[in-house]
């Protein structure tokens, strides 16, 4: 029996049209634009001026606070201006725009390709290195990887869990890395442990990447510590709380998180780029991207430098196809539909997925039927038919009551409604204003 | 760039379950119970078949049309279950007029009243069939004696059901083990080769329609299974007991309505629980019920009334039994 989360989830078809695409290398773009909030936390507070010339590699905008962290340029070149811009999230930004000459790296990178598995820095220095680097969560979350790993005081880690699920459809991002960085990956690991101070590590991969899984398995005795977990493949099994209690059968409280049970996740791509910064001195200027969608005549996974707009990459798989409807950054059930492809690829972009216009709208929304498919999908047991209809009476003290804010918004309520109707909407409504309430409930 | 592109909150994807398909797999599931039924019971029971759904399909769409005036959804399928469900539930023999009755009680006064489907909070066609059991005791109690294509239509050869018999015999103070003799085998009866409602005697085909209705996922194991755990349980304590005075948990659950009843009637979306907490107190409810009515009450059936009862209580449950929530009470191991 493959370990999964106990109650729950959906079957979405896979899709992992480029999970044979080898990672290409796209050219470093023309120009970048690099928002200052990539993160969760704070914005960065931009360190360059109009006019500056920057290296790869070079910091323009500094971490502010705890919970933030440093970005970095992503290509050589000219500070164009620094204005605002419309983010993937669609809401405005500031972004530090550069004009691309040539590609200089700030020399302290090393950019040969030897593999370094030999740890010399000592825990702190770590998770110092992670927050230079502008490591932040690259499973989407984007939560910045230092706060991760400082336990605070009275908190225990015993073990650490690395996410290599990708149950998202389509995206094959960490895929293709955990087959084609597996010493790099394993290493990064072994950093994050020797980070949190931990002896041991669990890999967890969906079943439907058997490559991987048997790839990472060969690689980890050379790892102490680390094992290989094949995991179900349902969605979401790479939902953080999900993930902890299907390998290692912890529950997180509602409202509480991983390391109140002793435990942190970290994504495979993190683990990689914790690498990279530890070992090699390079901080987050590219990440691994799945460009994907059955029209695309060219679907891959490409390395792209940060700030590089969508539009780039589409061109890189071929153009965008005629009949396309929708473009969605991220995957299809959690992505966020984009309006103009200038967005630029950001630290939490995992991929680009193009649908048809067939597919881009919503069916015909009738009546609920209360067949209760609905509480079936639910991950948490939460019933997204009465957290709608609350929501939408405006009952949101009751709604608070029957755990809101619990939600995860992984959309499998909305994926599996036979009536169409628009539960997530509703509770992301209700969510956000029960959060306000609370907020408010906590300052008086 | 030419391509107008749709923005949307996710989710970008969906499963392409619809309510339609949901509603003909239900149709699907009772085909059996309707071929079976035709072969035992002759065009008797596609007379009735017939005018029940047409008579749904046709009030329901004169309400939406006429009354509501809001967009008509009769091809949704849900009035076509509630058609066929309530031909299952009466006698192959039942004059036209009285189904049609039937009906518009069913859509008209227990669907539509309530604003359709997803509100009513009674099985309609059950309700239907409890009006037409109270206003034509008669024709509601004459059960046809399978005879294949020959059974006539009005004028069938009737006969007692086995639930009567048993009924009837003990209250003329008869013990189990002479009225036994009477009534069909096991085996009869679960291919439903005996006396009662249209559908509901061939336990083989309902139980093949259960295993279809599982696999595409159309509904859960819990209901069917503690409405028939139940009965079987609480007759299995009774025959213990006094196996001359109470029959045995295998003629509870092959006989009658409960076949029928635990797999299509208590499961109807709309008026059955949410989760699966309180789906099981609400199948050990009509299982319960069902018990007390064929034993001791003045029917010799009780599961219409048994699951209407519990439809009464659905609103409550959903609204006070709640699942455990991830991460709700932590026990962590």
């Amino acid at each position: 029996m493959l370990k999964t989360f106990p109650t729950g989830g959906v079957h979405p078809p896979e899709n992992k049209l480029t999970a044979d695409a080898t990672i290409e290398c796209l050219p470093v773009p023309q120009g970048v634009a690099i928002p200052v909030l990539q993160h969760i936390g704070s914005p960065s507070v931009v360190v360059v001026n109009k006019g500056d010339y920057v290296k790869t590699g070079q910091v323009i905008a500094q971490s502010k606070g705890f919970v933030s962290t440093n970005i970095h340029s992503s290509v050589s070149g000219k500070v164009n201006r620094i204005d605002s811009i419309i983010d993937a999230t669609g809401y405005k930004q500031t972004a530090v725009f550069i004009e691309t000459e040539g590609d200089e790296w700030i020399d302290t990178i090393k950019r040969d390709k030897d593999i370094i598995t030999e740890i010399k820095l000592s825990s702190d220095e770590i998770i110092r290195k992670c927050l230079e680097s502008g490591i932040v969560g690259l499973g989407g979350a984007t939560f910045p990887t230092h706060v991760k790993l400082t336990v605070p005081s009275g908190k225990k880690c015993d073990i650490l869990l690395v996410n290599g699920v990708e149950c998202e459809p389509y995206l094959t991002a960490d895929h293709r890395l955990m087959l084609e960085k597996g010493e790099e990956i394993l290493t990064g690991v072994e950093l994050l442990m020797k980070a949190l101070n931990v002896e041991r590590a669990m890999i967890g991969i969906e079943a439907n990447k058997q490559d991987a899984v048997s790839h990472l398995t060969r690689l980890a005795p050379l790892f102490p510590g680390i094992s290989v977990h094949a995991l179900k493949v349902k969605y979401p099994q790479g939902a953080e709380k999900q993930l902890i209690k299907a390998l290692i059968n912890r529950e997180v409280p509602s409202g509480r998180l991983p390391l109140d049970v002793g435990t942190v996740v970290q994504n495979v791509g993190t683990a990689f780029a914790v690498y990279e910064a530890v070992q090699k001195n390079k901080p987050l200027i590219e990440r691994v991207v799945t460009v994907t969608g059955r029209s695309l005549s060219k679907p891959g996974n490409y390395l792209v430098r940060i700030g590089t707009p969508v539009a780039r990459l589409i061109e890189a798989s071929g153009g965008l196809p005629e009949d396309t409807g929708k473009i969605i950054l991220g995957g299809p059930l959690m992505g966020k539909a984009i309006s103009n492809t200038e967005v630029p690829v950001t630290k939490g972009t995992s991929g680009i997925v193009l649908l048809p216009g067939n597919e881009s709208g919503r069916m015909e929304i009738s009546r609920c039927i209360r067949c209760a498919k609905c509480i079936e999908a639910c991950a948490l047991n939460l019933e997204a038919y009465l957290l709608m209809t609350l929501s939408e009476k405006g009952l949101f003290e009751r709604a608070e009551r029957e755990r809101i804010t619990d939600c995860m918004e992984c959309g499998s309520c909305s994926y599996t409604c036979p009536a169409g109707r628009p539960l997530l909407d509703y509770i992301r409504l209700g969510k956000t204003t029960v959060m306000k309430m609370v907020r408010e409930r906590a300052m008086k | 760039m030419n391509n107008i592109l749709t923005v949307s909150p996710s989710p970008h994807a969906h499963g392409k379950e619809t309510t339609q398909k949901l509603m003909f797999g239900v149709v699907i599931a009772l085909l059996p119970a309707l071929f079976s039924s035709i072969f035992y019971f002759g065009y008797g029971a596609v007379i009735v078949t017939v005018s029940s759904v047409l008579s749904c399909l046709i009030f329901e769409f004169l309400i939406q049309r006429f009354i509501f005036r809001k967009p008509i959804t009769i091809t949704d399928g849900s009035a076509l279950v509630t058609g066929l469900l309530l031909a299952f539930n009466v006698p192959s023999n039942l004059p036209v007029f009285i189904v049609v009755i039937g009906s518009f009680v069913a859509i008209a006064i227990a669907k539509m009243t309530f604003g359709g489907l997803g509100n009513n909070p009674f099985n309609p066609a059950l309700v239907g069939r409890v009006f037409m059991l109270i206003s034509f005791p008669v024709q509601m109690t004459s059960w046809p004696v399978p005879a294949g294509l020959n059974t006539g239509y009005t004028d069938a050869v009737t006969g007692a059901t086995p639930l009567a018999i048993i009924k009837e015999g003990l209250k003329n103070g008869e013990s189990l083990s002479q009225l036994v003799t009477q009534i069909p085998t096991p085996a009869q009866m679960f291919l439903g080769n005996m006396g009662g409602s249209l559908g509901e005697v061939a336990a083989a085909a309902l139980l093949i329609g259960f295993v279809f209705l599982l696999i595409r996922r159309i509904i859960t194991w819990h209901i069917p299974v503690s409405v028939l755990g139940s009965i079987f349980i609480f007759t299995l304590i009774l025959w213990l007991i006094n196996p001359e005075k109470y029959a045995d948990p295998l003629f509870h659950l092959l006989a009658g309505g409960v076949l029928l009843g635990a797999i299509f009637m208590a499961t109807d979306y709309v008026t059955s629980p949410m989760n699966p907490k309180s789906m099981l107190i609400y199948g050990i409810g009509i299982g319960i019920i069902t018990v007390i009515i064929r034993v001791w009450g003045a029917y010799p059936e009780g599961v219409s009334f048994a699951i209407l009862i519990m439809n009464a209580f659905v609103p409550l449950m959903n609204a006070y039994i709640k699942p455990k929530r991830f991460g709700e009470e932590v026990k962590n191991g």
